[in-house]
């Protein structure tokens, strides 16, 4: 027989699971929001715990920009087939198509505020009522604000002046047709115990996590991976560095840090030394102060 | 690789203050003497504080999160900071101090170990002060912080000092608070926030954040009779597991064990526990705070609203509960208002049958004659009628049992928060 272990991991995990119990709850038709993240990553591992020995009752939609890097989407395939839930992609490019969206132009051209459309479609094509998400409040300041049950009116719009109080482990998924609800099961894990609880309890992770050789290029000083999918001023030069990811996201979008942190040690090493936030490499965040407030605003993650 | 950094204890924490207490600046201190803030975000804040004419870093500018607070100057809502020392991991809830935002406050004292009030040594105790400390009392936070801040504007006075803890000692006596220690402070620069000051020689007491870490935590979450309410039925339909029939939730109280008699709440019938489960293993006990999957011996019918208690130690049931409420919604309520009730997993329909009192919470009285009328913000002492029998516990000895939510029917919004007295 095990003995029960008490810390703030732990904790965090009971309260995790205890909110993914109530989504499968009070929700008919929750989704997983799986972008191949360690955030969303800890989230499915978790939900996995919430269910076993059922299967995790809920499906896992990943919103692919077509900018993802193949390493993302080789670790998505196999997880799903091992956790044995169903994979839905909403696709950005079927957006363009469509002419939901129009791609942005010039050499800052991201797919990343796009994805909001492609979302609040596939939300809607699925009839969705529930999209749980991996954002933590530590990662930026309007996240700060959210609640855990995140009301969205039926324009997927975020109203931060009219949320729902949040009392006690009660939470309030009532609503009305067409709304829907974001869910934030680890709105109070900070980026640290994300990773040791990787740790903890040996989740294995995307290599692109670790250090590896790139070919990279530098803009507004952050490393960009010299992909095709994202245009290059003439004195942009690649050069091979030892590379890893700090967050994942769309390649036109994720940052990479000069670091030789070959395990989970080594990152958790390398943060607590750390001098700049993880979002600091994520060059969506930089375009304003009230850059992630704006796109939450319109239905973002 | 430390271990220990895996092994910490987690605290949580709420502020509360007028404006311009410099709670803001207070949980900056906090976050960055602390080593928690990060050189991109410091870049930022300094970035905005000259913007905002400011010759130095205002640490404030690190908590004040939405756009429409960094141009009013006043936090809005409630926000929560996450911050470590080598020894815990501290959640606070940062809410505002205005008087039309008693919600958020009673919303971040909801979830608190602990609250850290603040006073301006020197503005002395305001109306705002009486308020906070009632409903830190009403919210059952086990310890309590009262930091009297800007000590540098009064000359670090020993005087100032005592005299604001003497004169708070009426408030302690009026709300039954317990665990009250006094710190002087200033958030500002920095005196006996992290690190103790030698501009108050006269205080020997630990800083702010030491006491912090040395807060005991978890010894009055539940209490201490075992409460179980079921969240969700876990029934496998694999070849593997084909009779596992689970009930998962997260205990609310006390401790449970294999072989412990269990009665079923409301049907009343008895069991036994059988295994204790999550993620695959088994356990032999799951305590308060745990989130697992119990099995029974017998096959009974058990769903979400139902709740395993101990045997030995029955909750209250009954239709019919007295309670303190604290209203959130601009839409008032009287008598006869109806509601829906949310308590632990369970959902019901409920109607207010009487107003008993509502509390001046400048005096701390209880008002019987009034308007009939509880609007935003107002405290009341209320009757509560429901469609079915409700198990439950008082607030005082369980504050997940014995609490509960009304959901407006038309709206769905969460109207009221209460806390069952009787």
């Amino acid at each position: 027989m095990n003995q029960r272990t008490a810390n703030h991991l732990k904790e965090l995990e009971a309260e995790s699971i205890y909110i993914l119990r109530e989504v499968a709850a009070q929700f008919e038709r929750p989704a997983l929001l799986f972008s191949g993240g360690k955030d969303s990553i800890v989230i499915a591992h978790i939900a996995w715990k919430a269910f076993y020995p059922a299967a995790i009752p809920f499906p896992f939609l990943h919103i692919d920009t077509g900018h993802n890097f193949r390493e993302t989407l080789e670790y998505r395939d196999t997880l799903v087939k091992k956790l044995d839930v169903k994979l839905l992609v909403g696709s950005v490019q079927e957006s363009i198509d469509r002419g939901t969206v129009a791609e942005e132009k010039g050499i800052h051209a991201s797919r990343n505020k796009l994805q909001t459309v492609t979302l609040l479609e596939s939300l809607e094509k699925y009839r969705f009522d529930a999209a749980i998400g991996g954002a933590r409040r530590d990662e930026e300041k309007a996240r700060a604000k959210e609640r855990i049950f995140s009301h969205r009116d039926e324009f997927g719009q975020w109203d931060p002046k009219n949320q729902r109080p949040e009392l006690w482990n009660i939470f309030n998924g009532r609503k009305q047709p067409g709304e829907h609800f974001r869910i934030f099961p680890i709105s109070n894990w900070t980026e640290m115990d994300v990773w040791q609880y990787i740790l903890q309890e040996q989740i294995e992770l995307p290599g692109l996590y670790f250090t590896h050789e790139r070919e990279v290029f530098e803009r507004d000083g952050i490393w960009l991976a010299a992909e095709p999918c994202i245009r290059r001023k003439e004195a942009e030069q690649p050069v091979h560095k030892q590379v890893r990811c700090r967050t994942i996201g769309d390649i036109t979008c994720t940052g990479l840090i000069d670091s030789y942190a070959y395990t989970v040690e080594d990152i958790i090493r390398e943060i607590a030394s750390s001098r700049v936030t993880e979002r600091g490499n994520r060059s969506d965040d930089k375009r304003s102060e009230a850059a992630m407030e704006d796109r939450k605003k319109e239905g973002y993650f | 690789m430390n271990k220990g950094y895996l092994d910490m204890e987690l605290l949580r924490f709420t502020t509360a203050g007028s404006v311009d207490d410099g709670k803001s600046t207070l949980i900056g201190r906090l976050l960055y003497d602390s080593k928690s803030v990060f050189e991109d975000q410091l870049e930022a804040v300094t970035r905005a504080s000259s913007r905002l004419g400011s010759a130095e870093v205002n640490l404030a500018l690190l908590t004040d999160g939405l756009r429409a607070e960094r141009e009013q100057g006043i936090t809005i809502d409630v926000a929560y900071r996450y911050f470590a020392t080598p020894k815990r991991k501290f959640i606070i809830a940062d809410t505002p101090g205005h008087i039309e935002y008693t919600r958020n406050m009673v919303t971040g004292a909801s979830t608190a170990d602990a609250a850290i009030l603040l006073i301006d040594a020197r503005q002395g105790i305001l109306e705002q002060t009486l308020r906070h400390s009632y409903i830190t009392s009403l919210l059952g936070i086990p310890y309590v912080i009262v930091a009297i801040n800007k000590m540098d504007l009064v000359d670090f006075s020993r005087e100032v000092f005592d005299s604001i803890c003497n004169e708070y000692k009426s408030i302690i006596e009026k709300t039954g608070l317990r665990n009250v220690r006094f710190f002087p402070i200033s958030a500002k620069e920095g005196d006996n926030v992290v690190n103790s000051s030698g501009r108050t020689p006269w205080y020997t007491g630990p800083s702010l954040l030491e006491y912090l870490e040395q807060i005991p935590v978890h010894t009055e979450k539940g209490g201490t009779a075992g409460r179980f309410p079921v969240q969700y039925v876990i029934r496998p339909h694999k070849e593997t597991f084909h009779d596992f029939r689970g009930y998962a939730g997260q205990v609310a109280g006390g401790v449970f064990r294999t072989g412990d008699p269990v009665t079923i709440l409301p049907s009343g019938t008895t069991s036994t526990i059988q295994g204790i489960y999550e993620g695959g293993q088994e356990f032999s006990e799951a305590s308060t705070g745990d989130s697992v999957i119990l099995t029974l011996t017998d096959n009974v019918d058990i769903s979400r609203g139902d709740m395993l208690v101990q045997s030995h130690a029955l909750p209250h049931t009954g239709n019919t509960i007295c309670l303190t409420l604290c209203w959130f919604n601009p839409k008032g309520m009287s008598a006869g208002g109806k509601y829906i009730v949310r308590h632990t997993t369970c959902e019901l329909r409920g109607v207010i049958r009487e107003i008993r009192h509502k509390v001046n919470i400048s005096t701390l009285e209880k008002v019987t004659e009034h308007d009939g009328v509880v609007r935003m913000n107002d405290i009341a002492g209320v009757t509560l009628h429901m469609s079915q029998p409700l198990k439950y516990d008082l607030y005082r000895t369980n504050r997940i049992t014995g609490s509960l939510i009304l959901v407006d029917e038309f709206t769905n919004e969460t109207v009221a928060a209460g806390m069952i007295e009787a």
